[in-house]
């Protein structure tokens, strides 16, 4: 078909629109976020300083511009309160994602193997806690963790403890409410890696002496490995930023990014530092994805020259023949 | 002429009754087979007959219902796969896309205490054997068909099985490597004495392949033996059909005689044929294409029939006719090239020979 305006209008609507979407609802408010990060606060609205004089032309702009320092990120790398808080974050993000990994595995492989008509109940159970509020479904919690709490009162029942366990406000909190919160975001891409093995793959390893065990380790393991990577990535990166759960389960002394911003901002009212805590989280939280997708690259390149290989092997081999 | 050819004193695998019901559906009914060692038998029989599901049970993907697997006397039924002497080769092939072609093959060597140095040398003895040496690294995805079905099939050989299950080991290559594969699979399995056991469904290939051919129908197994056997004198209509192009003429059984030939009431007149019934039964008269004689060659004992040569189609090797009778029936004749004396012309009244030892009395 011949390119007419129209056409060429509407496909470039279709490429445009997402890039239109992403330019206004996430390069635009980084760019915001970044340039308040550089000023100083101020008791004024809004209470930073500079504030880009519009009629000040050229002059305005060297003015607004040589006001900008790094004066926030110098005050994080000095203060040991945000070292603190990234290492407690990552800390926590990491240790919750390997729970999540040695709960979610298991959890996706029962899944994938169930009948088949049984799958669709199953994935519907796992995305049903979506219909409660977050927020809500961590106050939850509360209610079963503290002291004289759900949890407490059946072990002190069944005479497990002795006492009511502290868990609520500990870290143990903190890590209860991850590991609940972000399962289904684990679960759902590992099974759905999981489900579209060939189950010949394991009948296959099964027919080749390999036990229950052996057959999950050495197949179905490595070939969910892009499903546990996804799941991995999908919870540690909102982890590192938690706010919620630190904040509700963790107690006053719980130290997380998040909560170190949601303090700058609302209770110091430092929009400044804030800003530069939260270009800090983004930092910590883009490395790993970074990282991922080089290692995906360097293995689909790795696989592509394998291809390449392989033809002209072939080649050569069916002219020898 | 239904008994499978006498169990072997010490069969090396027994089949007794085995049975396999998915819900309502029997896909296994009652099949018992012997199998010696080193021979090579295919399961024949069109999808759903039960052959995959019969070669699932001896690989230990499915129990029996009913019915036992022995396999060198020793008891198989109730054994997991992953303990038994038998190996598979799948019909996808069931390659692990993440290890190489040697990890492959390899695979089934790990754990059983070889040294890597004595296990990597059983691997290239296994790609040798296959012709795959020096495609060790390479990953399964990178192969061609033909090369992954040799991979599968080095891995199904790895751990030097009694008995090797092959399911459609050749449907996904294409017709010529097709028959080069047949003789090769043939020569190794000739050369290593393992028994194989094939399911096909592609008659041509289980002739090609079998010492012994077993048809199965709707979970069956209706009749066992030579191809040969099974192409000259088979047990039933379905297994005439199925083995090649048959003409069947339906009639009524003649009386008892002495002798093995009988002679069948049919609408084109009586033919005389060999096999057994009760007079009066009703049958069908099975003959093959080629052994209608066309103009009139039938030998001695020959019933001729007069018709209408309505068709002569050129095939390169033979001509095919299509002969129309009196009543209107239509026969299928078949002729090698090149036709000594003259040939009939289409429209022209020809005799059609019957000959007693080739035409089989069938329940209709």
């Amino acid at each position: 078909m011949r390119p007419t305006v129209a056409r060429t209008l509407g496909r470039g609507l279709v490429r445009g629109l997402p890039l239109l979407w992403l330019a206004l609802f996430f390069l635009v408010p980084f760019a915001v976020t970044l340039k308040i990060s550089f000023s100083s606060p101020a008791t004024a609205q809004p209470p930073y300083l500079p504030v880009l004089d519009w009629q000040g032309g050229l002059e305005g702009w060297r003015e607004f511009l040589e006001a900008l320092d790094f004066q926030n990120y110098q005050m994080i790398a000095s203060d040991a309160l945000y070292r603190d808080a990234a290492l407690s974050s990552l800390a926590y993000a990491g240790l919750a994602t390997a729970i999540l990994v040695l709960l979610g595995t298991p959890t996706a492989y029962a899944m994938a193997r169930a009948p088949a008509r049984l799958q669709p109940t199953l994935v519907a159970l796992v995305i049903v806690p979506f219909w409660t509020s977050f927020l809500i479904r961590v106050y939850a919690w509360i209610a079963i963790l503290k002291p004289e709490g759900l949890l407490n009162a059946a072990l002190l029942k069944l005479g497990l403890v002795s006492a009511p366990l502290a868990i609520l406000d500990t870290p143990y909190g903190v890590l209860i409410g991850l590991a609940y919160a972000y399962l289904p975001f684990m679960v759902l891409p590992l099974y759905a890696v999981m489900s579209r093995l060939d189950p010949a793959l394991r009948e296959a390893a099964a027919d080749l002496g390999a036990g229950r065990a052996r057959v999950f380790l050495t197949v179905t393991l490595p070939l969910a490995l892009p499903g546990l990577a996804a799941g991995a990535l999908l919870c540690f990166i909102p982890m590192v930023g938690e706010f919620i759960i630190p904040d509700l389960l963790g107690g006053p002394d719980t130290l997380m990014l998040g909560r170190v911003l949601w303090s700058e901002f609302f209770s110091n009212r430092d929009w400044p530092l804030a800003s530069a805590v939260a270009v800090l989280l983004l930092v910590l939280v883009v490395g790993p994805v970074v990282l991922f997708r080089e290692a995906e690259l360097r293995r689909e390149e790795a696989a592509e020259g394998m291809g390449k290989g392989a033809t002209g092997k072939g080649v050569g081999t069916g002219g020898g023949r | 002429m239904h008994a499978p050819l006498p169990p072997p004193a010490a069969p090396l695998l027994r089949l007794a009754q085995v049975t396999k019901r998915f819900a309502a559906h029997t896909a296994v009914d009652a099949v018992s087979l012997d199998l010696a060692s080193g021979e090579f038998v295919c399961l024949l029989g069109p999808s759903g007959c039960g052959k995959s599901t019969l070669l699932r049970l001896l690989a230990g993907f499915e129990t029996p219902d009913s019915g036992t697997i022995h396999l060198d006397g020793a008891d198989l039924t109730a054994l997991p796969p992953h303990r038994r002497p038998v190996n598979m080769m799948f019909q996808s092939y069931a390659l692990f896309p993440h290890l190489s072609v040697a990890g492959n093959v390899g695979y089934g060597l790990k754990g059983l205490g070889l040294s890597r140095a004595a296990l990597q040398e059983r691997v290239g003895g296994l790609l040798q054997l296959v012709r795959l040496d020096g495609f060790a690294a390479r990953k399964p995805e990178t192969l061609s068909g033909g090369q992954r079905q040799r991979v599968a099939l080095a891995r199904a050989l790895a751990r030097e099985p009694r008995l090797l299950l092959l399911d459609e080991p050749l449907s996904a290559l294409d017709r010529a490597l097709r028959e080069e594969t047949q003789g090769e699979l043939r020569a190794i399995q000739r050369r290593l004495g393992t028994s194989f056991v094939v399911v096909t469904h592609d008659p041509a290939e289980a002739m090609a392949l079998a010492d012994r051919v077993g048809v199965m129908e709707r979970g069956r197994l209706v009749q066992v033996g030579p191809a040969r056997t099974l192409y000259e004198r088979p047990a039933s209509r379905f297994v005439a059909g199925l083995l090649g192009d048959v003409n069947l003429i339906e009639g009524r059984l003649g009386p008892a005689v002495p002798g093995a030939v009988r002679s069948v009431e049919t609408a084109l007149g009586p033919i005389r044929a060999g096999g057994e019934g009760e007079a009066g039964a009703a049958v069908v008269v099975a003959i093959r294409p080629e052994r209608l004689g066309i103009g009139g060659e039938g030998g001695s004992d020959a019933t001729e029939l007069s018709g209408t040569l309505a068709e002569a189609t050129f095939l390169g090797d033979r001509l095919r006719y299509r002969v129309t009778m009196a009543d209107g029936t239509v026969l299928r004749a078949s002729a090698p090239l090149p036709i000594t004396g003259p040939a009939p012309s289409v429209g022209a009244a020809v005799t059609v020979a019957i000959p007693a030892e080739s035409a089989r009395i069938l329940p209709a």
